[in-house]
């Protein structure tokens, strides 16, 4: 009998220690790459960092750091309100796209497999330096202001906006929704990975419910709120934080450039690391608390 | 007794007759549904592709085109001379080759290790583990921006326990070089890593365990089974992974400004390609003259076409490996 328990603590043991050494080089990597630099800048943004040859000494400082960059720094401030907002606003237009599109995706049709192939592209193409490339094209900036002069008023948005201003329903709301719809393009840009994921869940919903809402008297447009919308929720936590965290990491972020201009143009990097620990600081706390809101409402199928 | 029916009124007239019309109403939905769905995916696609025709076409253009009002998409003066510069000022073939290989040898790397870790996660009871799957969320979620400034001066003094500093009286400067990269790669930090860890280890736990029972049943070892049995289950998420590193560390600006900085890469070369062009201009001419906002972009365009074509073709063959295995996943919270 004790033979037989030492066995399966052995076992058990060896699973631990075979467990430890798959994920190892994982934890190296964490304590060394992570960890370390993570408090050491959170370190330096309470110091004044003065670079010497052959080391760097930080000197204590308190918050003074954290001061500059909220008082003295003349963009900072402007820049994060803007950024966190355009978050906001992107992230939502983000999920309520790729929501709808991939039901459309899910549908069979011909051509199905080159419309999914064509979603997917800019999961590719518009990664990385090319995003940034893009958005600050000029001369399309150029263009548009020249077309948009020469055709006045033959813009469907700008039509739309015009009979809308004058029949004086709230104004923010609607503006908000036609930069949107005017930038749809940034959207469907960024919600490729995202519609991916729609898909998968969309697929591992059984097709005898649907069969038995229609039997019921169900229509579709019902069976997409009582039966897809809830089945495929727990997909909305992942794709949120997903797009969050994608967006913090693109590299026409403006925050993000303001960071490393101040980090790598003006060595200053206490102020650098202040600042991206706010910014870091204010993301974390948008992405607990929504995807806290968010898990309420999620619904599990088990 | 359906098909004695179908066969008595073969005509559709007539049956739509006898269902009171119902049958037209239904067939007259189902195109409709098809045109809209159809007009919405066809203005979306071509949303999604426009930037990219659009640069194919201004990439042709002679300078004269790009002023001309008249030409839109077809250049009047057809040339290849905006690809003969993009390739010179990116110095195209040698970026070519570093980014291939830089890219290659990262992604087997990072996929290599990703996939232990996944399997790691997935199928081994240690204590510690919730704990340990939580820091892989927390790589997820920290932006690599945040430690960026601790990451540059850890590797501008880089020490080992203070070793280089006993032997050789200072610490070694490692940025420029590509090694701090490899190393980061090598313990699970670099780009996007912690996503890879996810998506490896959501597949590893959908592979019915009887599998790997039976081996060890059979006297295999833990890492004989892994190799022999594991592994080519999961060939599918695993050429996914590699296809996604690969490709966006091709594209990758951030680490590759920050630690590849010496090393001529495809990205970063596009990052710089406007301001090479300036001092091109500014050789030839020999006069500091501003080049103009349209023949600058014509290059840009041109030679971001010339990054992302080996991409493109890329997914014109893996277009399944990336698309299909990766909503075979099944991921979820």
């Amino acid at each position: 009998m004790k033979k037989q328990k030492n066995k399966t603590a052995g076992l058990q043991k060896r699973q631990a220690i075979a467990g430890y050494l798959f994920i190892s080089p994982f934890i190296v990597g964490f304590l060394v790459f992570m960890i370390k630099p993570f408090f050491q800048s959170l370190y330096m943004s309470f110091c004044d960092v003065q670079i010497g040859a052959g080391s760097f000494n930080p000197v204590w400082q308190g918050l003074t750091n954290y001061v500059k960059a909220f008082r003295v720094d003349p963009d900072f401030t402007r820049l994060l309100v803007e950024e966190i907002a355009r978050m906001a606003v992107y992230s939502l237009a983000i999920m309520v796209f790729s929501f709808f599109v991939s039901l459309i995706l899910n549908q069979k049709f011909k051509g199905r497999a080159l419309v999914r192939a064509i979603f997917f592209l800019p999961v590719i193409l518009s990664s990385g330096v090319i995003i940034g490339l893009e958005t600050d094209n000029a001369l399309m900036a150029s263009l548009e202001a020249s077309i948009e002069q020469t055709t006045s008023g033959i813009s469907v948005t700008a039509a739309l906006e015009n009979i809308l201003r004058t029949a004086g329903i709230g104004t923010r709301a609607y503006e908000e929704v036609f930069e949107l719809i005017d930038n749809i393009y940034d959207v469907a840009v960024a919600s490729g990975i995202q519609i991916i994921i729609f898909l998968s869940g969309l697929q591992t919903i059984p097709q005898s419910m649907y069969e038995a809402a229609d039997i019921e008297g169900c229509t579709k447009w019902e069976s997409l709120w009582k039966i897809t919308f809830p089945m495929i929720s727990s997909l909305f936590l992942v794709n949120w934080i997903y797009t969050i965290v994608d967006f913090c990491m693109r590299s026409d972020n403006e925050v993000i450039d303001k960071i490393s201009e101040i980090m790598v143009q003006q060595i200053n990097y206490g102020l650098g690391s202040a600042m991206a620990w706010v910014y870091f600081v204010i993301v974390m706390v948008i992405i607990g608390i929504s995807s806290l809101i968010i898990s309420k409402g999620v619904y599990y199928y088990e | 007794m359906s098909k004695v029916k179908t066969g008595k009124y073969s005509n559709f007239r007539e049956r739509n007759r006898k269902s009171q019309g119902y049958l037209l109403k239904k067939l007259l939905m189902d195109y409709g549904l098809a045109f809209c769905r159809f007009l919405l995916l066809f203005g979306m696609c071509f949303l999604i592709l426009q930037p990219i025709l659009n640069k194919i076409s201004v990439s042709f253009m002679s300078e004269p085109d790009l002023y001309n009002p008249v030409v839109i998409s077809i250049p009047e003066n057809f040339t290849t001379e905006n690809y003969k510069l993009a390739a010179e000022l990116m110095r195209y073939k040698e970026t070519l080759v570093n980014s291939l290989i830089v890219s290659l040898t990262i992604a087997v790397l990072q996929i290599t290790v990703c996939t232990l870790v996944g399997y790691g996660f997935a199928r081994f009871k240690f204590p510690f583990k919730k704990f340990w799957f939580s820091c892989v969320m927390l790589v997820i979620l920290i932006p690599p921006q945040t430690i960026s400034s601790s990451l540059h001066l850890h590797f501008r003094y880089f020490d080992v326990l203070g070793l280089f500093k006993l032997i050789k009286g200072e610490t070694i400067n490692l940025r420029g070089s590509a090694l701090p990269y490899y190393l980061m790669s090598a313990g699970c930090m670099g780009l996007k890593n912690g996503l890879y860890i996810y998506m490896i280890r959501q597949f590893f736990r959908n592979i019915p365990k009887e599998l790997e029972e039976a081996a060890y049943v059979d006297g295999c070892g833990m890492l004989k089974t892994f190799i022999k049995i594991m592994l080519p289950e999961a060939k599918p998420i695993l050429t996914s992974c590699f296809l996604f590193s690969f490709v966006w560390q091709w594209t990758d600006g951030f680490y590759s400004k920050m630690f590849l900085g010496n090393t001529k890469l495809l990205s970063t070369s596009l990052a710089r390609l406007s301001d090479s062009l300036g001092a091109y201009i500014q050789r030839i001419t020999g006069s500091a003259t501003t080049v103009a906002v349209a023949y600058n972009n014509c290059i840009i365009a041109t030679g971001t076409l010339m990054i992302v074509m080996p991409l493109i073709i890329l997914y014109l063959f893996a277009q399944r490996g990336f698309v299909e295995s990766l909503s075979s996943t099944g991921i979820k919270m």
